[in-house]
């Protein structure tokens, strides 16, 4: 075609006229361009499906602001709060366990959407995904983003109900608390990511639920101060200071007043890399453990 | 076997698929034993298998979800291994299983397709309003998914699978779970696209009646490609009268084993 095209000096495209409504013999080669219209396209389904499931933008709501409510109230006078960084006063066991809820927000999401992959997996919608033209490692990271995303609606819809039951902080926590969201959103999904790679039956919520969110979240120091649980057990203790989920909610806890926590953000960033390394290795078409188990939904 | 010299010719001339000596093992049990087939430019290919032949192994392979261990899997002659990218940019594929989101519209759904692959703006609406015109559903454009009847949303797939223009279109089991009316109308539009756009289709089925006499068969069972080439020759090799019979005797299969 292109020597005949060279000889009579016609263009390519209008040789190939006809059958160019239809398909693209040379495909436009893939840019800048190309790979932010991807990933834009990627993270506006993910946040379009989320507005379009009530449900879960509902729930999502909702259970934050139970523990918040009612949790938190009837808690308030069992347990005292002493003056911990990044607090400078006195505060109410809302606002200290303000981050932990944030954190469990985000945790959830991941999840949902870790499931989300699961169930996509075996509808289909994962391998449209798989089949598209940009490298797979970029792919999975969109999916990621897009994940992250939908937790951050969440988050500042709590922030702002909470707002008006005292859980106020500084203006500008409301801003630099954003990179820390981000970044724990990152590891928690590339965590739920990683296991959606890994675990063939997440069969039900209920399971991920008892085995991953409520360990993660009770060992964690979302709910107490760590001080408080090492009196009761330095064992636990341990476990806390091990739990990535722990260095999430710090990193938040700081951020929302202006602070930074350098270990905390040292662990999240680590895990981060960690848990999607993982996930893009168990998503890698010839190493990763799908092609070695044959799945998702490739039966043979 | 005689496809063998084709992938030695140049991409401009390559077929639009060709495996070539692909043998997948999944623990112990080995999915797909040397397969070889080939889907010329332009042509309606049917390859015929029953479940658990070994086609989803397949399909799954060209389409890379995970890569061929040995032999060779070209699309226009790229590597679908080594060229990945620009092997994908000419396919397009229709999944069994459903791949829209039910509760957003048409538009919607194809849009995030384009995006997919890395199309954008007025071109991407372009391509999506010409994709449902193509299947005969211009008019349900801002319709949700769900309102949509099975054989409507297979249209839909078909749409989504055309978005970026590819010129190798895979088909797997496209017709199952549908109604007559709907069957014939997507058999009648890949059809279309083959003889009217010059696409290439690999239509996997079991489903006999879906074989025209010019198109080429491929028959594999359990994992082995028992037959390629021509409806006419299927018939004069195996001196039958119609496909159905010529599978069986290819197959050594039984009619109760069909029917399962």
């Amino acid at each position: 075609m292109s020597l005949q095209s060279a000889a009579t000096g016609q263009h390519d495209a209008q040789e190939a006229a006809p059958a160019s409504a239809t398909w693209d013999m040379d495909p436009p080669r893939l840019g800048p361009h190309a790979y932010l219209t991807c990933f834009k396209g990627i993270v506006w389904r993910e946040v379009l499906r989320y507005l379009h499931q009530r449900e879960r933008f509902l729930s999502a709501l909702v259970r934050p602001l139970l523990w918040l409510l009612i949790f938190a109230a009837g808690f308030r006078q069992t347990l005292g709060v002493s003056i911990i960084p990044p607090y400078e006063t006195y505060v109410l066991y809302e606002v200290f366990i303000t981050p932990g809820l944030i954190g469990m927000i985000q945790l959830f999401n991941a999840m949902q959407s870790s499931l989300s992959m699961v169930y996509d997996r075996e509808t289909g919608a994962m391998r449209t995904l798989l089949v598209s033209p940009f490298p797979r490692s970029f792919l999975l990271l969109s999916k990621l983003v897009g994940g992250v995303a939908v937790s951050l609606l969440q988050v500042y819809a709590y922030l702002a109900v909470a707002y008006f039951w005292e859980i106020e902080p500084p203006l500008y926590g409301y801003l630099t608390v954003l990179p820390a969201l981000i970044l724990s959103g990152l590891m928690l999904g590339s965590l739920a990511l990683f296991m959606s790679s890994v675990i063939k039956q997440l069969e039900n919520f209920a399971g991920v639920m008892n085995f991953v969110i409520f360990p993660m979240f009770f060992a964690s120091s979302a709910l107490y101060p760590l001080w408080r649980v090492k009196e009761s057990s330095v064992v636990l203790y341990q476990v806390c200071l091990f739990n990535p989920f722990t260095h999430a909610v710090e990193l938040i806890r700081f951020a929302l007043y202006g602070q930074v926590d350098w270990t905390s953000l040292a662990v999240v960033l680590g895990c981060t890399v960690v848990f999607l390394g993982g996930a893009i290795y168990a998503y890698n078409p010839s190493k990763g453990l799908i092609a070695r188990r044959g799945g998702p939904g490739a039966g043979v | 076997m005689e496809m063998a010299s084709e992938s030695q010719r140049h991409t401009e001339a390559a077929p639009a698929l060709l495996v070539k000596n692909v043998s997948h093992r999944f623990g112990d049990t080995l999915a797909l034993d040397n397969v070889s087939l080939e889907v010329p430019r332009g042509t309606f290919v049917v390859l015929l298998g029953l479940n658990g032949a070994g086609k989803s192994t397949l399909f799954a392979l060209v389409t890379r979800l995970y890569d061929n261990v040995s032999g060779e899997i070209r699309i226009f002659g790229y590597d679908v291994r080594r060229r990945a990218s620009a092997a994908l940019q000419r396919l397009g594929v229709v999944f069994q299983s459903r791949t829209l989101d039910l509760d957003l519209t048409l538009k919607q759904n194809l849009l995030y397709h384009c995006a997919l692959h890395g199309i954008r703006g007025r071109e991407a609406r372009k391509r999506t309003a010409r994709a449902l015109e193509i299947v005969g559903l211009s008019d349900r454009a801002r319709d949700k998914v769900r309102n949509l009847s099975g054989g409507q949303a297979r249209r839909v797939e078909i749409a989504r699978s055309l978005l970026h223009r590819p010129a190798l279109l895979l088909l797997d089991e496209p017709t199952v779970g549908l109604d007559i009316g709907s069957r014939e109308s997507v058999i009648r539009i890949v059809r279309s696209l083959v003889d009217n756009e010059g696409l290439g289709v690999l239509w996997a089925t079991h489903l006999f009646d879906e074989v025209q006499s010019s198109d080429l068969v491929v028959i594999l069972h359990k994992g082995r490609m028992l037959f390629t080439g021509s409806v006419p020759e299927l018939l004069a090799t195996t001196g039958t009268k119609d496909v159905s019979n010529a599978f069986r005797a290819v197959t050594g299969t039984t009619t109760t084993e069909l029917a399962a």
